[in-house]
């Protein structure tokens, strides 16, 4: 085929083609689910998929899920929150000053350290899961919030991303005026690199959030109890009631479809929300090293 | 003691005051964990040294292949679409004038990427179900009537590679898309005067300068498929079992330490997932530049 034939109508055709199917593949999915959270058990299997259900639909379904097992949900959302902010804060507060120091400090071992860093980047993050559960498991940490904090924190792509933004953005002549201005070193970082550092900031901060709040296998490994799941494992809970995947579990507790869904829309309402203000300003801060002056 | 003096310690003392936070970190959640795989893999449960003795029992294991394969499979079919439908989307988009246009369509490819992990597997478990599917014609033309049909094994790992292409497509559609404004105007327009058409410029200029893009997404994304896990887990407890929940490497080592208490045989699994991440990425870093300084 030649370019000619792609530049005219057929090729403009095929392109139409390819781009609605793609469409419809990525959006399909989503509407629908939204759509499902509206609806009663019977209405979702026998009506048409994309007619809405109703606000009673909804509600019925919401209240549905929040009594299961006594409201379990709620605990569940609430233990995302809570694991998802600790280490979002202990990754902040450990991670942007070692970024800086990394970029604009010399010392003993800078370089093993950003090796180091680099090296355990790429590493899945799962692939170190069952030897830390093992670790912690030494020092009794097993089954405590902070089994899943503590190793969450560490988020080596977030130094990265810092190390790169302060190598590349902040002039070292503005530093060192404000040294010669009389500036503590502290306070050089703290009254002129971090403000200038907000953008990378934020950004450390939403992949950090995201990561944390979707992270499955960590929280699955090192908690064993219900109480102290996060969503995302509990939806395993959910799923484990609800009779049209597991025969087995009709019975008072039993889920419907319809509540799974809205449980599912629920467990990732947060990110989605994260995501939906954040594309913009995610790209601005992708690119943010090359357009600084 | 002159000023200078003074600042340059002052600077030195704050710099391990600045890392030390993170370089513990670091040491208890990178270094020690590898080697503590590394000590357990070597030995035996009283702690006496096993030589290669837990490789060749995971190796030997009659679920280990099965396993190996499962995965690759899944790893082979997901970065072919990944690599191939990333790279022509992102060309196409970019080649959309008309601004809201594009940038509604980055936005309905990236928004899939908020359902990571477990949700965007219950999501899938509901689109895969022809009872309660909202394509459920599409599922009934390739002759699909029920979820046990759909989810027999030699599907999985198409399944698998459609979850995940519709949850990190998208993400890495914006970044090419994005790397696609950085190649100058100019050099496209003198390739348009020059004749050159649509598919030759893509083929000829941008697939090329993206070629540094592309080869970080297939190895992330090949560092990070070689981990399958919540998917076949959510899709065995889904299924009663039909997939078997040792279906991946990862659940493999899940199955020897918490079902056998094996976790010698664990940590050889863990060791030999985590060589091959290790390989992946130095094979990264030492030819993809992309981490150079200046």
């Amino acid at each position: 085929m030649t370019s000619a034939g792609l530049r005219g109508w057929s090729g403009r055709t095929i392109v139409t083609v390819m781009v609605a199917v793609f469409v419809l593949f990525f959006a399909i999915p989503l509407v629908w689910l939204l759509l499902a959270t509206t609806k009663s058990a019977r209405g979702l299997i026998v009506g048409n998929p994309f007619a809405p259900g109703s606000l009673d639909g909804l509600s019925t379904n919401w209240s549905q899920l929040f009594a299961f097992q006594d409201g379990a949900v709620t605990t569940w959302m609430g233990n995302s929150a809570l694991y998802a902010l600790g280490a979002l804060i202990i990754t902040l507060v450990a991670g942007i000053p070692a970024g800086y120091a990394l970029a604009l400090t010399e010392f003993r071992f800078r370089r093993l350290l950003l090796v180091l860093t680099l090296v355990v980047m790429l590493i899945p993050n799962t692939a170190l899961v069952l030897p830390i559960f093992l670790e912690l498991n030494a020092v009794g940490l097993i089954g405590s919030p902070l089994s899943v904090i503590l190793p969450m924190s560490f988020f080596p792509f977030g130094v990265y991303l810092t190390y790169i933004y302060f190598s590349t953005s902040i002039p070292r002549d503005l530093l060192a005026a404000a040294r010669i201005d009389g500036c503590r070193e502290f306070e050089v970082f703290t009254k002129i690199a971090l403000p200038l550092a907000a953008p990378i900031v934020a950004l450390v901060a939403f992949f950090s959030f995201v990561q944390n709040w979707n992270n499955f296998f960590l929280p699955f490994v090192m908690l064993p109890s219900s109480d102290g799941y996060p969503v995302q494992v509990g939806l395993t809970s959910l799923l484990a009631s609800t009779p049209a995947f597991n025969p087995s579990s009709a019975g008072a507790q039993s889920v419907q479809l319809p509540t799974l869904a809205l449980a599912t829309v629920v467990s990732v309402l947060p990110v989605l929300i994260v995501f939906l203000v954040s594309q913009r300003f995610l790209v601005a801060g992708m690119t943010a090293g090359g357009t600084k002056e | 003691m002159t000023m200078v003096d003074r600042t340059a310690r002052q600077r030195g003392a704050m710099s391990y005051g600045f890392v030390s936070l993170y370089a513990v970190l670091t040491l208890a959640f990178g270094i020690l964990p590898a080697l503590y795989a590394l000590y357990l893999a070597f030995t035996d449960a009283e702690g006496g040294f096993a030589g290669l003795a837990n490789f060749s029992k995971v190796v030997g294991d009659f679920r280990f292949w099965p396993a190996v394969t499962h995965v690759a499979l899944y790893l082979l079919i997901w970065l072919g679409a990944l690599v191939v439908l990333v790279t022509v989307l992102a060309v196409i988009v970019h080649a959309i004038r008309v601004r809201w246009l594009s940038r509604t369509l980055r936005f309905v490819f990236y928004l899939p990427g908020a359902l990571a992990g477990a949700s965007s597997v219950m999501l899938w478990l509901f689109v895969l179900d022809p009872t309660a599917s909202p394509v459920s014609g599409l599922l009934g033309l390739f002759g699909f009537e029920s979820f046990v049909q759909v989810i027999v094994p030699g599907n999985l790992p198409v399944i698998f590679a459609i979850i995940a292409f519709w949850t990190g497509a998208g993400g890495w559609i914006v970044i090419m898309y994005g790397a696609l404004n950085n190649i100058s105007a100019e050099v496209i327009e003198a390739a348009r005067v020059d004749g050159a058409g649509a598919v030759q410029i893509a083929w000829r200029i941008q697939i090329p300068m993206l070629r540094k893009w592309i080869a970080y997404m297939g190895i992330m994304s090949l560092a990070a498929g070689t981990q399958l896990f919540v998917e076949p887990q959510l899709l065995s407890q889904a299924s009663n079992a039909i997939v078997p929940n040792d279906y991946s490497l990862n659940q493999l080592a899940y199955q020897y330490a918490f079902q056998q208490n094996d976790f010698n045989g664990a940590a050889a699994i863990s060791l030999l997932l985590l060589v091959i991440a290790l390989a992946l990425s130095a094979v990264f870093v030492t030819r993809g530049g992309l981490f150079e300084r200046d």
